[in-house]
């Protein structure tokens, strides 16, 4: 049911249940089902980040420089989606456009370096059929790096709509839930930053 | 072109190989024949398959299981046969396709079997007994069904192209991983369940936010039916846990696909963490299915004895303490691993301890039946069955809850035979109960009663018969999944479980026999009045089968057992002064789409054809993409229309026999008895 008239009051006095709260809801049921697959993959990793095999460990194969800037490029992303979650509340559909415009490119440049940074590490040999280590390793990562692959088509998703429908409002309840799944995702890679990179350089 | 796919697939290997194919698609294709020959296909089509509404999900999901039951039960027929004579010979089956079949049954009466009969009876009734109109999401819904059919195709599909897994349903590796098994049979095991899976955790979204969020006005948390509560419980776990099975079948699947080594002996692989994980859902998983068994018995105990239930209170606590117990006892599967003392100690107590609460709950129902007025229809009879029975397997499975005696009997026959205590009176009996108490709701027929208790005797002498010598073996030192043997003292055991099984086969046909004749003498067995058994929830308010928005004016609940209270307070059938219109979602065919490209997309990565994986991963993207654009899917159900369906219900009220009056099947007239909890 997605609009208000699904409801029933006077003969029964019901308040209705409110299908954009329901979606919020279930969505909030999604995103804890969805970080409980991250933990299990941080908890494999840990297992597992010993387990090299005679291949490279972290401190062999990770740079502070490349992850900085792809830690950087995310934070700033979620930055500037709260900016657009700010315009949506202004009701400026130009400037939500604009500031989800600049959301995508901050996550494209984070995709970008993690890809470039896994095919440097496959070049090197370090691919992650190399060891049990590098399987986790890329595992995790890469799950995250989907994710945000998966955000950015719903963000484009969400600028044709506010495109050709305006700030209606099924179109904000969207845009909610793209928040909330874009700031999962932020404080995801803030776990991994501190898991599987921080302990690998230092 | 077709990846690994040649014409070698097909199962030329054994004659009943063949057999098992034959039948599936002569099967498939007759079914077919028939729809076409009636000329079904438009009505299936726009009135079930694309339907939104939760009834009809909910029997489409209850055909599923019904389908898979019977294609489960017959590999555990033709593995009793197997072990009745295969004393120093091989019996009739080679080894591979043992394998496959004892892996075959366990993955179809878990996913298949179990899990879509669960989520069917959901449907159908929680939404009518919180007293709302749908569930939260009903798209969603469409796509957790097509999601779960398209895992049982895949299933199906391995019978007549390719293998399927020998690994067992929770495919330990190594000996799952490519090395061990290059085949395929692991790779249709592993997408069977990652699809089917995706759809079990969206069923768990959909029922918690459709009972935190859509009761009816009145309804608090205490008022809510025990079955309801069981369900929302029971979600909670599915959308804790389904991600451990997600995790370990997905990294199973890269390491055989992309050679990772998450599970390899070598390169770092580790391949207890697989055991670690699927163990972490496999446990809780015991109790997602169970729990709804346990509110069904709760509200069958408590019609079918015309009391109150006994013990409201302490039956939600234990539900919510098994709940959350599920999770902390996975390590008991493989006590044998070498862990610590501590560790197996810690978990061996965390299991003893789920024995309380469910021991509680056991009292409960006894004292609910204690100087109640039984009336002894299907439904309670395996609610009686269940009983007795369970409490036998609770005991074996405290003693497997102790780790010294574990190293005794891990992986014994003895296992066996608890594990199928507890699925089988507990799980079964309880969805079989909840068929036959629900169907007529569902459907407005209610089932013949004789076939019913009959099918009752046979499955539990059968279920006696077939697995308490397996206990008896398991002491005598038999291994669980024995192609064959050479000790002579464990066949005459081995044939009394192959009779057993027979028995219980015998129950099956009474089953479908019950199905057959309710339907063909469905005038006779019609219920006009939607409470055919004078029920106590807000189920029983709408008609039989309900209309398609179920109540036209949302109920007010004013007590635990709310229809009852209403029929006593005398206002249960008043006629509103007014309808509203009603809002109701669109069919859709979106679900039935994605459900199709993803038995396609498991398909293709079963048999590395990457193009068409490709392929299937686009249209599904372009599937949601257009359905999540979409603003008008809702159709207005005019208050005119509204009065006139309510009005014949009215109408055939008035002619039939008082809800709950002497003409009901077993109804007492005298008042009830009421039990303070």
């Amino acid at each position: 049911m997605s609009s208000d008239a699904a409801i029933d009051p006077g003969i029964s006095g019901q308040a209705a249940p409110d299908a954009h709260e329901q979606r919020a809801f279930g969505f909030w049921l999604y995103l804890m089902s969805d970080a409980i697959i991250f933990a299990l993959l941080f908890a494999t990793f840990a297992v597992m980040v010993n387990n090299t095999a005679g291949g490279p460990a972290g401190k062999d194969v990770f740079s502070l420089s490349s992850t900085f800037a792809e830690t950087m490029l995310l934070l700033f992303s979620s930055l500037t989606f709260g900016l657009a979650t700010l315009a949506t509340k202004a009701e400026k559909s130009g400037r939500v456009l604009a500031w989800l415009c600049v959301t995508f490119l901050l996550g494209l440049g984070f995709i970008g370096l993690e890809i470039r940074e896994f095919a440097d590490m496959v070049e090197a040999g370090a691919g992650p059929d190399r060891s049990g280590f590098l399987s986790a390793f890329f595992t995790l990562v890469g799950t995250h790096g989907l994710h945000v692959s998966f955000g950015l088509i719903w963000i484009l998703i969400m600028a044709c709509q506010i495109a050709v429908k305006g700030l209606s409002v099924p179109v904000v309840s969207r845009l909610s839930r793209l928040g909330l799944f874009w700031h999962f995702l932020d404080i995801v890679w803030i776990g991994i930053f501190s898991v599987v990179y921080l302990p690998g350089i230092l | 072109m077709l990846g690994k796919l040649t014409v070698d697939a097909l199962p030329l290997y054994s004659w009943v190989a063949m057999g098992g194919a034959v039948v599936t698609v002569v099967g498939a294709l007759a079914v077919m024949a028939l729809i076409t020959w009636f000329k079904w296909w438009r009505i299936l089509w726009s009135e079930w398959l694309t339907s939104l509404d939760h009834k009809r999900i909910g029997i489409m999901y209850l055909v599923l299981a019904l389908v898979m039951l019977v294609r489960g039960f017959i590999d555990a027929l033709m593995m009793r046969a197997q072990q009745a004579v295969a004393l120093n010979s091989e019996g009739y089956l080679p080894p591979d396709h043992f394998d496959q079949i004892f892996s075959s049954h366990g993955t179809i009466m878990i996913f298949f079997m179990a899990m879509p009969f669960m989520s069917g009876l959901f449907n159908i009734v929680v939404p009518q007994q919180i007293g709302t109109r749908d569930v939260a999401f009903p798209f969603m819904n469409s796509v957790s069904f097509w999601l779960t059919t398209a895992g049982a195709g895949l299933v199906m599909v391995s019978l007549v192209i390719g293998k399927f897994s020998t690994a067992g349903w929770t495919g330990y590796p190594p000996y799952s991983g490519i090395e061990y098994s290059p085949g395929v049979g692991v790779d249709y095991w592993i997408w069977s369940i990652l699809i089917s899976g995706v759809g079990s955790t969206l069923t768990g979204i959909n029922f918690i936010a459709t009972i935190v969020m859509r009761r009816a006005p009145g309804m608090t948390l205490m008022r809510m039916p025990l079955f309801t509560w069981t369900t929302l419980t029971s979600s909670v776990i599915i959308i804790f846990t389904f991600p451990a099975l997600t995790v370990a079948c997905a990294l199973l699947g890269l390491d055989r696909t992309l050679g990772m080594h998450f599970f390899t002996n070598d390169a770092g692989g580790n391949m207890m963490n697989f055991i670690n994980l699927i163990w972490i859902w496999g446990h809780p998983e015991v109790y997602i299915l169970v729990l709804p068994a346990f509110g069904i018995y709760s509200e069958v105990v408590a019609t079918f004895s015309g009391k109150r239930l006994f013990g409201y209170t302490s039956l939600v606590v234990a539900t919510a303490a098994i709940g959350i117990l599920s999770m902390t006892v996975w390590l008991h599967h493989f006590f044998t691993m070498g862990s610590s003392a501590s560790v197996n100690t810690f978990f061996g107590i965390a299991t003893t301890i789920i024995a309380v609460p469910t021991g509680v709950k056991v009292f409960d129902w006894l004292f609910t039946l204690y100087r109640g007025r039984i009336r002894f229809t299907p439904p309670i009879m395996w609610t009686l069955g269940f009983i007795v029975t369970f409490v036998i397997g609770g005991m074996t499975g405290v003693m497997l809850a102790l780790p010294p005696a574990d190293y005794l009997m891990h992986n014994s026959a003895f296992l066996v035979a608890h594990f199928h205590n507890m699925i089988i009176p507990g799980v079964l009996f309880g969805y079989v109960a909840g068929f036959m108490y629900w169907f007529p709701k569902a459907t407005g027929i209610i089932l013949d009663e004789k076939w019913g208790i009959r099918s009752f005797w046979c499955w539990l002498i059968g279920f006696y018969l077939a697995f308490m010598p397996l206990y008896a073996l398991g002491f005598m030192g038999m291994p669980r999944r024995m192609e064959h043997y050479n000790v002579a003292e464990w066949q005459p055991y081995l044939i009394v479980a192959a009779l057993g099984a027979v028995v219980i086969l015998l129950g099956v046909a009474c089953l479908v026999i019950q199905l057959i004749v309710s339907v063909v003498e469905w005038q006779k067995r019609r219920d006009h009045t939607g409470d055919p058994w004078d029920g106590r929830t807000l189920e029983w308010l709408t008609s039989s089968p309900p209309a398609v928005y179920n109540f036209a004016v949302l109920p007010e609940v004013g007590d635990r057992d709310a229809f009852l209270d209403m029929k006593q307070r005398g206002i249960a059938y008043r006629k509103p002064d007014r309808y509203q219109d009603i809002h109701l979602p669109k069919n859709s065919g979106v679900g039935v789409v994605l459900g199709g490209f993803a038995f396609v997309l498991g398909f293709a990565m079963v048999w590395h054809i990457w193009w068409l994986v490709a392929v299937c991963a686009l249209a599904m993207w372009v599937a949601i993409i257009v359905r999540s654009s979409n603003d008008d899917d809702e159709y207005c159900l005019p208050a005119a229309e509204v009065e006139k369906i309510e009005n014949a219900r009215y109408e055939e009220l008035a002619h039939a026999s008082p809800p709950g009056g002497e003409d009901a099947p077993g109804v007492s007239t005298t008042p009830l008895q009421e039990n303070p909890t």
